[in-house]
């Protein structure tokens, strides 16, 4: 093999120039993939069109989410030193003078995503307030040396992008010079003393400060040492007055933190504001709300990926990054797996493409079980003309599609109006968030479920008013959306809406009514009396008498519910819902979130899932003797504890394969046989250590030590 | 496991028969498995072992076998409640104590009194249990800090010696099963080829996991997918592999010359060179990114921030249980993986052939070479001050506080056997020696230095032995 040697452990294939500048374009590997491709070239150009926007949207909203909190930082870090400058000479400045500013940014536990976020803060900072934004990492700054070190070569190379290149020569000289605060403070003034302010002007508004503070991100302050912290702050509160700092500390866990990190004496040091970034969780509802719950892109998860998706984020690590790049992989997969995704495009657009199909790709029509089971449906010279006729199959795919985009534009109105209904409900019966209400629509029919009959329960135990909110909000949303089925049901809305403003009216005179009835009884002598309480009772336990507000709140429950199980059918139920859903949650699992401890088990203790052959096939729990060493040696050494003697566990291996040998060979001499099954037993052993399941010992003389336990 | 007992009975076995009115054992041990309370392979184990192994080593397996029924014995509320492993762990403890009570008297006893005690704990429960008591199996496991197996070693068996080249020639003669079926699984992973080539393109990097070296699997993915590209291969498992070592490998693909001051200046300046020109592409392959050398959370986190640069590729292997907890959050988004399963069952040929702890074979036939090239290439009388030293090693092998020898006292032998005239000369040698790595020297308590050969003593003896035949 080219790339193994005794010597080395790199090797590097580097064509030659020309040859390599005929690379091949990444379509192809997308066409090669499958063997029956059809349109991949359009599919793939569908797919990195589709994935642009949504890339682009998603970036649109972090921007916007972390708009009011970069806003609020903005004007903390304008105001924090400008008093500083105007008066100095005051008393209380004075004692402010020592304090250093400090911004503590609670950011929330998805590590992954802050990096973003800091990013674009730099960038918002730097074309807000000043041009000095360093921000550093834990790991980099393992000392203070190395602290200032970082500091100043990154404050340098602000400064250099200022001003051209101009100060390069000086840089490269104050690399060898010993770090201070002295000397940074020094480069401080003779900055922005000897540095026109023109750059600046240009840049910032803040135009009325004499110098601009320097900012300083830390942005993981959890993971800094706490000496090097301490002793910078210390030694930065004293260079205040001529360096002025201001900090911004990144915090992933509680604030808390900065007091367990900084001992008193240091933290009073610290003028410390607080921001709380928003939640991770939220930025999630955004995001499926944007992007998933929309008809704005075709493409659609199943309830199942979509699953997947929402517990790798909410049980592993809340990282909105991660979930976009699984919403990308499934994208992916979507496009490459099925040819029919070449119709996962805006109508108009599908439908041009509907009538280029191939005669195959009709065919692939015809085999979607969606497509089948509408076709049964169908009379039967309907069935034969879908069948057979690739023109009439077109024209019908046209219609069904647009079916299917009217189908979702109502389907997510009808959802959010039911989102808005149970969002409020008592111990949320439906869920709490949109995306749990959303994942129990896709997976069946949501009427058929009990908690949807208990929604319906509560429904018709709610108050006037908190009814009438919900509506409100429901009006707005079928308003806002400019669909022509659905408008109805605004109407309606406004019509119930008005009929519970006119109950006001009407109970308030019910009540005189009844008032006037009670004293007419009161009037009346005891046998009258008595009559009409036993009428009364009567009445009340035969048939309840409802209220005017009673039988309105039922009636709106029933509009309710008649709108649910008219729209919000699931979407298997919808011929061509294939095209645009994608539904194979096992590989999303599979690249997303593997196992491999788990496939390492599998292969070691039921090589039949693997090998599948009939030798190897066997009960639970056991393997047959036939199988490949090494998982011989493994089912052995699961019996062992902690040590394990070497020689023991060779026998018994050379036992095990000797009796699975008897039953082929008898030809081999006994003692090189032994001796070639003592090889294996090595091989087999030498394999488990590089696994990680044993490893040497000294404990005892030729004895390894087990690295598992149980069973597993 | 009762099952697993019927599946044995099923197996063709027509030695069993043969041995079996020699050994009373037997009988004890067959109806112990249609009971299906013997794990699966001990009891197969040691049905074969009584058809084939009798005459060659019988004494541990003997041992083995009579240890499940002495332990229900001895400590029958033990095997209601506990399963398989624990069993193991009795076991062992049994196996030493009973070390020498190994009488046909004794083991008839025990068939007696552990029929009833296994027929009573219903198969079904103990399954269960299994399964749930993962976490106190953990704590069983390491509660006793004596862990009790049979005190035999290799020596004893006369083939533990073998080295690599033998190795290689006695597996070489054992043909392959499952070939057919081994063929399809790697064409089955061979057909991702193309999906590979594309979510690399797109961004993600791949790592595959699964049994089974895919050295041969990447190679090939080299050699079909990657003859017109840029591309780095790595070898994770060799020893000498340093993250120092790929980046330099990746700036020499950028033809750059000089060197750097430090590893993250070297990765600094790769970034650059790739954000700047966006038409350079580089494939990185790297096989075992979990290898020992690579683990470390620096090279992780290096190796990581060059995966996340847009026009370099990664595609890696993992093969370690534990491989995936070299990555935190923070290095997981950096290489944004996307894991493939490509279990293929080949040996991990070329990945141990490396490692120098190879269980078994401890012949040290390299440190032996070794030692004999260098030692040829020095005067006879800095042999002599070697020889010196190894004997004294050896006559202090027993020894366990043993710290080396005495400078002092070594100069004073060495003058006696007339090898050096004074104490430069002899500091002269040791420096020689040292550079070779023959020798160690290290500052004992009192300030004396002691010099000890860091070689192992069965090495040692190898070798003078070698020198006496040579003499």
């Amino acid at each position: 093999m080219a790339t193994s040697s005794v010597s080395k452990g790199c090797f590097v294939f580097k064509p030659n120039f020309k040859k390599r500048k005929i690379s091949v374009p990444i379509e192809d590997y997308f066409n090669k993939g499958k063997n029956a491709s059809e349109d991949s070239k359009l599919r793939f150009e569908t797919y990195q069109l589709i994935w642009q926007q949504m890339k682009s949207e998603t970036e649109r909203l972090q921007e916007e989410l972390n708009k009011n909190l970069f806003d609020s930082l903005v004007e903390f870090l304008q105001t924090s030193h400008s008093g500083l400058w105007k008066n100095s000479k005051d008393w209380s400045c004075e004692i402010k003078l020592r304090e250093i500013p400090t911004a503590a940014l609670v950011l929330g536990v998805n590590v992954t995503d802050h990096d973003l976020t800091l990013r674009s803060l730099t960038e918002v900072l730097q074309n807000n307030v000043t041009p000095y934004v360093v921000s550093l990492q834990a790991k980099d700054c393992p000392d203070m040396k190395h602290f200032l070190q970082k500091l100043v070569s990154q404050l340098m190379d602000c400064k250099v992008d200022v001003q051209s290149k101009e100060k390069e020569s000086v840089q490269v000289i104050q690399k060898n010079v010993h770090y201070s605060m002295d000397s940074l403070s020094a480069w401080y003034m003779s900055v922005t003393q000897t540095d026109p302010k023109m750059p600046r002007k240009k840049r910032t508004s803040s135009s009325q400060w004499q110098s601009p503070p320097v900012v300083l991100i830390l942005k993981d302050m959890e993971s800094f040492t706490t000496k090097v912290l301490q002793d910078f702050i210390i030694i930065s509160s004293q260079h205040l007055h001529e360096f002025p700092l201001i900090l911004i500390f990144g915090i992933a866990t509680s604030p808390v933190v900065i007091h367990r990190l900084l001992p008193h004496a240091v933290s009073s040091l610290l003028c410390i504001e607080l921001f709380q970034s928003l939640s991770c969780k939220e930025h999630l509802t955004t995001v499926l709300d944007k992007l998933l719950l929309t008809t704005q892109f075709p493409f659609k998860l199943s309830e199942k990926v979509l699953q997947i998706l929402t517990n790798i984020f909410l049980y592993h690590d809340f990282s909105i990054q991660n979930f976009i790049k699984g919403l990308q992989l499934s994208l992916l997969e979507h496009f490459y797996s099925q040819p029919l995704s070449v119709l996962c495009c805006n109508l108009p657009e599908a439908k041009r493409r509907i009538r280029f199909l191939s005669a195959n790709q009709c065919e692939n029509i015809r085999r979607l079980p969606s497509f089948r089971r509408y076709v049964e449906k169908q009379s039967s010279e309907k069935q034969v003309a879908l069948l057979t006729s690739d023109k009439f199959l077109k024209e019908e795919t046209q219609s069904l599609l647009e079916n299917l985009h009217v189908y979702h534009k109502n389907y997510f109105l009808v959802l959010r109006c039911l989102h808005q209904f149970t969002s409020s409900l008592p111990k949320y019966p439906l869920g709490r968030q949109i995306r749990e209400l959303y994942c129990m629509c896709l997976e069946k029919n949501i009427w058929d479920s009990e908690e949807y009959a208990s929604v319906l329960q509560l429904l018709r135990l709610l108050a006037k008013d908190e009814l009438m909110a919900m509506l409100q909000n429901c009006f707005k949303l079928f308003q806002s959306s400019s669909g022509k089925e659905l408008g109805n049901t605004a109407k309606k809305i406004e019509e119930f809406l008005a009929q519970f403003q006119s109950l006001d009216a009407e109970t308030k005179e019910e009540e005189d009514t009844s008032q006037s009835q009670s004293k007419g009884l009161q009037k009346t002598d005891l046998y009258h009396l008595q009559k009409s309480l036993l009428e009364m009772k009567e009445l009340r336990s035969t048939s309840k008498r409802q209220t005017k507000f009673e039988v309105l709140r039922e009636q709106v429950v029933s509009f309710v519910d008649s709108l649910v199980r008219e729209y919000l059918l699931p979407p298997d139920t919808q011929p061509l819902h294939e095209t645009l859903y994608f539904s194979s949650a096992h590989t999303l699992r599979q690249h997303l979130n593997a196992a491999p401890r788990i496939a390492l088990h599998t292969a070691l203790n039921n090589p039949y899932y693997y090998l599948k052959n009939e030798a190897l096939r066997s009960e639970e729990g056991c393997i047959p003797n036939v199988a490949p060493d090494i998982c011989i040696a493994y089912k052995l050494h699961l019996e062992c504890s902690r040590l394990i003697n070497l020689v023991d566990w060779s026998e018994a291996f050379a036992t095990v394969v000797t009796a699975a040998e008897k039953m082929d060979a008898n030809s081999v001499t006994s003692e090189e046989r032994n001796e070639i099954i003592h090889a294996r037993f090595i091989r087999a052993v030498s394999e488990l250590e590089l696994l990680g399941f044993i490893k040497p010992t000294k404990q005892k003389t030729d004895h390894v030590a087990r690295l598992t336990w149980g069973g597993c | 496991m009762a099952k697993l007992a019927s599946e044995l009975a099923k197996t063709p076995r027509k030695s069993v028969s043969l041995n079996m009115k020699n050994d009373p054992k037997i009988t004890i041990d067959i109806p112990q498995c249609s009971k299906g309370h013997s794990s699966s392979d001990k009891s197969q184990l040691k049905n074969n072992d009584k058809s084939e192994f009798l005459s060659t080593a019988p004494r541990g397996l003997r041992k083995r076998l009579i240890v499940p029924r002495s332990h229900s014995d001895s400590e029958s509320e033990y095997s209601a409640s506990n399963s398989e492993d624990d069993e193991g762990v009795a076991q062992e403890y049994e196996e030493d104590t009973n070390e020498d009570i190994l009488s046909q008297k004794i083991q008839a006893q025990n068939r007696e009194v552990s029929a009833p005690v296994f027929r009573e704990t219903p198969s079904k429960k103990m399954k269960r249990e299994k399964t749930s008591h993962l976490v106190e199996k953990y704590f069983e496991a390491h509660s006793s800090s004596k862990v009790l197996t049979s005190d035999r070693t290799l020596q004893k068996l006369k083939r533990a010696k073998l080295d690599q080249q033998t190795l290689h020639n006695l597996l070489s003669k054992v043909s392959p099963s499952f070939s057919a079926e081994l063929k399809q699984l790697n064409q089955q992973h061979e057909q991702l080829f193309h999906k590979w080539m594309l979510q690399l393109h797109l961004g993600f990097n791949i790592v595959l996991y699964g049994l089974g070296s895919k050295r041969d699997l990447l190679e090939r993915f080299r050699t079909t997918m990657l003859q017109d590209c840029i591309h780095i291969v790595i070898n994770g498992f060799f020893p000498g592999i340093s993250v120092k070592s790929v980046l330099n490998s990746v700036t020499e693909v950028l033809d750059h010359v000089g060197t750097f001051r430090s590893v993250l200046d070297q990765l600094e300046w790769i970034t650059n060179k790739f954000k700047e020109d966006s038409s350079l592409e580089l494939f990185l392959l790297i096989h075992n990114l979990d290898s020992q050398m690579l683990r470390g959370d620096k090279s992780q986190q290096i190796i990581g921030q060059l995966s996340s640069l847009r026009n370099i590729y990664l595609i890696a292997s993992i093969d370690h249980l534990n491989a995936p907890l070299m990555w935190d959050h923070a290095k997981q988004s950096l290489y944004n993986w996307l894991w493939y399963e490509t279990t293929t069952y080949s040996h991990y040929t070329e990945e141990t052939s490396y490692e120098n702890s190879l269980l078994v074979k401890q012949s040290g036939s390299l440190p032996l070479s070794s030692l004999i090239h260098v030692l040829r290439s020095l005067t006879p009388n800095a042999r002599g001050i070697f020889r010196l030293l190894i004997k004294y090693q050896l006559d202090n092998q027993d020894n366990p506080s043993y710290t080396g020898l005495c400078f002092q006292d070594f100069y004073q032998q060495c003058r006696e056997a007339f090898l050096v005239n004074s104490d430069l000369t002899l500091r002269a040698q040791l420096t020689e020696f040292r550079d070779h790595k023959l020798i160690r020297t290290k500052k004992g308590t009192d300030g004396v230095e002691y010099l000890l050969i860091p070689v192992d003593n069965g090495i040692l003896t190898d070798f003078l032995e070698n020198e006496e035949e040579e003499l």
